[in-house]
């Protein structure tokens, strides 16, 4: 009799029952719906033991490398240590703030360090703590050549804990963090032919790290970077993104602005949206990885819009960035 | 029991290459694709592979009364004959797209066509 154990305790999972059906008959509320494989809505977490390697089939190769894997089609040898996929990634880890900078009006760049040595990817996220209060920001830095977890953080009129970033916290104040999160980061698809990412506001914190990560890692096909925002002034690491682009002749950038004259408009900006812009530049996205970081509508509809324009769902990569609900 | 059609087209993998083709296909459909305004697309898509396995013959343990169940919020939305025939047109296009027999298209729409009392909850 072999055992799955789920949130500090064991269950003995009888003679050919699946993890899934192990869960259920102990009262545990796990989603499920084919029950066949085919569906995914049941998809779990191993951290320890052995995963069958039927139960991880055509799940996402960063999703396999995480230990994702089906619990209705799982019926392992040995013992299993599963997680629900929204209670993984809890970990905590104490930073301390090592730097505080306004990149604009309204978006401040914080640096942490950590004694922890955490790993991630660029352009994932993590959780960041003060006393109840949860938010998500994404990392905007580099996790091979720079020490510090860079984020972006956009003060949010009533925002209990952006105006608390901004206005109150110090460099050198401890913040509590969990994670790393997320699959919005860059790794090699066979036969790719481009990567293009749209984003909006402080969006461009995980694009600004996948692009550099994407370019690290040698990707020499076109990339072509669509930032969005009301104004010029809302824009921001436009003169490093014009320094980046000098460097590298695949990579092209395309800041766009919504809400000015074309009289007004300064050189090398575009009008409009940055969704509408990427898809007047490249409307075609067969083998395209397609990156969307931002304003939830423009994240969900571009989505829609790139996939029915050709590319592959699980070559899009969409983190919207959701208002936190009142509390 | 004969081999189904999801054995005899390669199983999971031409399921997986059919999934992005049929889902694309449902979206772009302007008869049908109001009844997908706000889902969520990754998990509507693992739901469209879910049909055409089971379409396809291949492993799946949907009964009626899930198909019922699944789809009684958008009867109420107004789902009817129309709608499912225009979901057939898309997997028979489908299928035909990856070159797929015609007698085996004919078999996979006979399966999904069993399923269309209880999807359109008769």
């Amino acid at each position: 009799m072999t055992k799955v154990v789920y949130q500090g305790r064991s269950y003995e999972r009888l003679d050919d029952e699946t993890v899934l059906r192990c869960l259920l008959r102990n009262d545990i509320r796990a989603p499920y719906s084919c029950e066949s494989g085919a569906c995914q809505s049941c998809t779990m977490q191993a951290t320890k033991g052995a995963i069958p390697p039927n139960s991880q089939e055509d799940l996402k190769e960063t999703q396999k490398s995480l230990g994702y894997f089906k619990p209705c089609v799982c019926k392992p040898d040995g013992d299993l240590e599963v997680v629900a996929l929204d209670d993984a990634h809890q970990q905590k880890h104490s930073t301390t703030v090592i730097e505080k900078s306004f990149l604009n009006d309204e978006i401040l760049r914080l640096r942490l360090s950590s004694d922890d040595s955490i790993e991630y990817r660029a352009g994932q996220f993590i959780n960041l703590f003060k006393d109840d209060l949860i938010r998500s920001y994404s990392l905007a830095s580099l996790p091979d050549s720079e020490d510090a977890l860079e984020l972006h953080i956009k003060r949010v009129p009533t925002g209990l804990m952006s105006n608390w970033l901004c206005d109150d916290v110090q460099v050198g104040d401890q913040l509590p963090i969990a994670g790393p999160m997320g699959e919005c980061f860059y790794h090699e698809v066979e036969n790719e032919v481009g990567i293009l990412a749209v984003g909006t506001g402080s969006g461009l914190a995980p694009l600004w790290g996948v692009v550099r990560d994407a370019l690290t890692q040698g990707f020499d096909k076109p990339i072509m970077l669509f930032h969005g925002g009301m104004t010029p002034e809302s824009l921001y690491y436009v003169d490093e993104l014009r320094e980046l682009e000098k460097v590298h002749d695949n990579f092209s950038y395309f800041p766009c602005v919504s809400d000015v004259d074309e009289s007004n408009l300064p050189a090398g900006f575009s009008l409009g949206f940055p969704n509408d812009v990427a898809f007047s530049k490249q409307p075609t996205l067969s083998k395209w990885q397609v990156f969307l970081c931002g304003h939830p509508d423009m994240v969900n509809n571009t989505k829609r819009k790139a996939f029915l324009q050709g590319a592959s769902l699980s070559d899009i990569h969409a983190d919207p960035f959701l208002p936190a609900s009142p509390t | 029991m004969s081999e189904s059609v999801y054995d005899k087209i390669g199983g999971e993998a031409a399921v997986n290459a059919a999934v992005d083709l049929f889902y694309r296909k449902v979206l772009a459909d302007d008869r049908i694709n109001g009844f997908f305004e706000g889902t969520d697309m990754d998990k509507q898509s693992a739901k469209q592979k879910a049909f055409l396995t089971m379409a396809l013959g291949g492993p799946n343990n949907y009964t009626g009364e899930d198909m019922r169940k699944g789809h009684a919020h958008l009867v109420e939305r107004g789902l009817n004959d129309s709608h499912f025939d225009a979901v057939m047109e898309n997997l028979g296009a489908t299928l035909q797209e990856l070159g797929v027999p015609d007698e085996l298209i004919g078999e996979a729409a006979a399966i999904a066509e069993s399923t269309r009392n209880d999807v359109l909850g008769k």
